[in-house]
């Protein structure tokens, strides 16, 4: 009896080695489970980026140089095309939160059976395909179409109102489509809200509209933020929309990737774009999450 | 803030309030006295959380008037009542730190911020919170929480209290101690406070009275001791504490249990069936025949449920009657134990044979 005590403090304490062995095995099945799914990731994400990458630092030629970059910096049309794509994401994402926030607001007090009903009405749209969407809108908002034939029979304006091949036309189409990815996140986060927190705040001597900008507000942020980054980053990268609703006329980065890709074969010079708005779209989530996210984070954490 | 401002009462009358067919709370009529701590004491589904919300303005009942001090508040939005209330789950606001939760309803109120400081501190203080303002809300235990949810409901010196099951979160320990420091806090700012809980212990321990809630109505209302030796209801004497209840034919005034002629010191009327309700601790083992103001039954031992520092036990006194007792467990009641199965006479003193009615 005592010998075998002794014998285990000696070892290090009673099936030390079984079970250390024990874990190392766990840890290698683990490992041996995730291993489909990272080959998956590595395959069809690392690998096409890094490939991407290295193509962008070859010039048509195939000689190594930075020549497809310093085109971006010095040909203005690029210059042009940047500046224009941010200001459609953040149109449409401005635009998004002032239709949205309300609705996700309206949808958060009813209650859950007619919300469900409404959020239904809000992913109808999103089962229809893009293109059909984008044409119909085409059609409502033409020169000639019906927006434009009510507005001028109703005597509200005198002549038709420019909604496409404009910049205005790329916000609106992309504003339906994109709205839903806004709702939904905030929706949810209203939802988790505790109504007793609001309760607590009226009984505290807040007038309902304090309660909302000092309580329901700032509970919201955590949804907002995840709405905001979601409909900002596919905004970046939008194609169909701006180029139908555009006319041409609005040429966003994306377009000027297939224009280049597909028209002038350029693969070098599609890659470097493509490599730009990567990094682009990686920097703003990264700032998002610097300034929002830490906020947002404590909001999370307290529930 | 050593004292509030004078405590007020409150008056309620004729409180009505239905869901489409369900009444959740009928004419309900209730004075609280000022500076009183009353108990709202009730299973759920007895409208007494509906009270409280209709108290703070969550709730707009369908008739009724409340008057705290004299003002008609019925019609007033909650945030013009000026009541604090402490929520189940406290309802904190976990975006903001402790200080500025407790400053929450100063600065609503346009205090000067030099005024805010000074009273959140004391508010912390008054608590056990000193040090503790910076803290944010999800770093705090059960108990801290559930001090920031009072200091805050006080710190703007409301006319009246109300709490929601505030202890029913924190484990036995802690709500046990957090009992005796609200009672102390209560006693110290002598505020009019309204509580409402579903445990019966916990109303005894802290209130001046208890109002007993069933069915959107109040039972019974009275000081802890009263409303546990006299209950008036069948429902007031299970929900209060135990008791046994022996079924009694009244004849001419006299309570009979089968052929046996009981005797009570309480009022009866000269005939009808009733209760007898009996407190566990109050049921004697009998020796011998029994003297004047004192009932005795034959009954058969059941069995004995040990309980640390106590012990009950069951015995049947026919037609399916069970009668608890219940003893301290001291070498001499231990000692004088009868078996299981055994037959014995147990005794209760007339004063302690409350009558309620059937049903």
């Amino acid at each position: 009896m005592l010998s075998s005590q002794v014998n285990a403090t000696v070892d290090g304490g009673l099936n030390q080695d079984t079970l250390r062995r024990e874990a190392r095995r766990e840890t290698w099945k683990a490992f041996a489970l995730l291993s489909p799914g990272m080959a998956v990731v590595c395959l069809a994400i690392l690998v096409p980026i890094g490939w991407l990458f290295a193509l962008s630092l070859f010039d048509e030629q195939g000689r190594p140089s930075f020549e497809n970059y310093a085109r971006l910096v010095e040909q203005r049309s690029y210059i042009q095309t940047f500046i224009t794509t941010f200001q459609i994401a953040f149109t449409v994402t401005g635009v998004c939160i002032v239709l949205g926030y309300p609705l996700a607001y309206m949808l958060s007090q009813l209650p859950r059976r007619i919300a469900q009903i409404g959020l239904i009405c809000v992913l109808l749209p999103f089962w229809t395909s893009v293109l059909v969407r984008t044409y119909a809108w085409l059609v409502l908002l033409q020169r000639r179409g019906l927006v434009n034939t009510w507005l001028t029979d109703l005597g509200i304006v005198s002549q038709p109102i420019a909604f496409i091949n404009n910049f205005n036309g790329v916000v609106i189409g992309m504003t339906h489509i994109l709205l839903p990815f806004l709702v939904l996140p905030l929706y949810a986060s209203m939802r988790s809200i505790d109504k007793d927190c609001l309760r607590a705040s009226l009984n505290l001597g807040a007038s309902p509209i304090a309660a909302f900008w000092q309580v329901f507000l700032p509970l919201s942020i955590p949804g907002l933020v995840s709405g905001v980054v979601m409909v900002f980053v596919l905004s970046l990268g939008f194609y169909i929309t701006p180029a139908l609703m555009g006319g041409g006329r609005v040429v966003m980065w994306a377009m000027r990737i297939e224009q280049t890709a597909s028209l002038y074969t350029n693969w070098g010079a599609a890659s470097a774009l493509g490599v730009v708005l990567l990094v682009t779209t990686l920097i703003i989530l990264g700032l998002f999450q610097w300034r929002l996210g830490s906020r947002a984070a404590a909001a999370w954490n307290a529930r | 803030m050593s004292t509030l401002g004078a405590a007020l009462p409150i008056r309620i009358r004729g409180i009505e309030k239905k869901y489409g067919p369900v009444t959740i709370l009928q004419r309900l009529d209730l004075d609280v006295a000022a500076g009183e701590f009353l108990t709202l004491l009730g299973p759920s589904g007895s409208g007494k959380t509906t009270l409280l919300m209709i108290l703070a303005g969550f709730v707009r009942p369908d008739a009724g008037s409340i008057k705290i001090g004299g003002d008609e508040i019925i019609a007033a939005p909650p945030h013009r009542r000026n009541i604090g209330m402490v929520f189940q789950n406290y309802a904190l606001f976990p975006h903001m730190s402790v200080s500025q939760n407790i400053a929450f309803p100063l600065r609503q109120r346009r205090v000067p911020a030099a005024d805010i400081v000074r009273r959140v501190t004391s508010a912390l203080e008054m608590v056990r919170l000193n040090g503790y303002g910076e803290r944010r809300i999800n770093q705090l235990s059960g108990g801290q929480r559930q001090r920031v949810a009072l200091a805050r409901a006080m710190v703007f010196e409301p006319r009246i209290v109300l709490m929601d099951e505030p202890l029913s979160a924190l484990d036995k320990g802690l709500r046990e101690h957090m009992q005796l420091e609200l009672r102390d806090l209560h006693r110290s700012l002598g505020m009019t406070t309204i509580y409402v809980t579903h445990d019966q212990r916990e109303a005894i321990t802290m209130s001046d009275r208890i109002a007993v809630m069933n069915g959107g109505a109040i039972e019974q209302i009275d000081r802890p001791e009263a409303l546990y030796a006299h209950p008036r209801t069948h429902f007031v004497a299970s929900f209060i504490g135990e008791s046994s209840f022996i079924p009694v034919d009244i004849r001419d005034g006299v309570p009979w249990f089968r052929d046996a002629k009981l005797q009570t010191t309480a009022r009866t009327s000269s005939s009808g069936r009733y209760l007898m309700s009996v407190r566990p601790e109050k049921v004697r083992l009998a020796a011998a025949g029994g003297d004047d103001g004192i009932n005795i039954l034959a009954g058969v031992m059941g069995d004995v449920i040990y309980q640390g520092d106590s012990f009950a036990c069951s015995i049947d006194i026919g037609d399916g009657v069970k009668l608890t007792m219940r003893d301290y467990c001291r070498e001499d009641t231990m000692a004088r134990l009868p078996a299981r199965g055994e037959s014995i006479r147990v005794s209760i003193a007339a004063s302690d044979a409350i009558l309620v009615e059937a049903g």
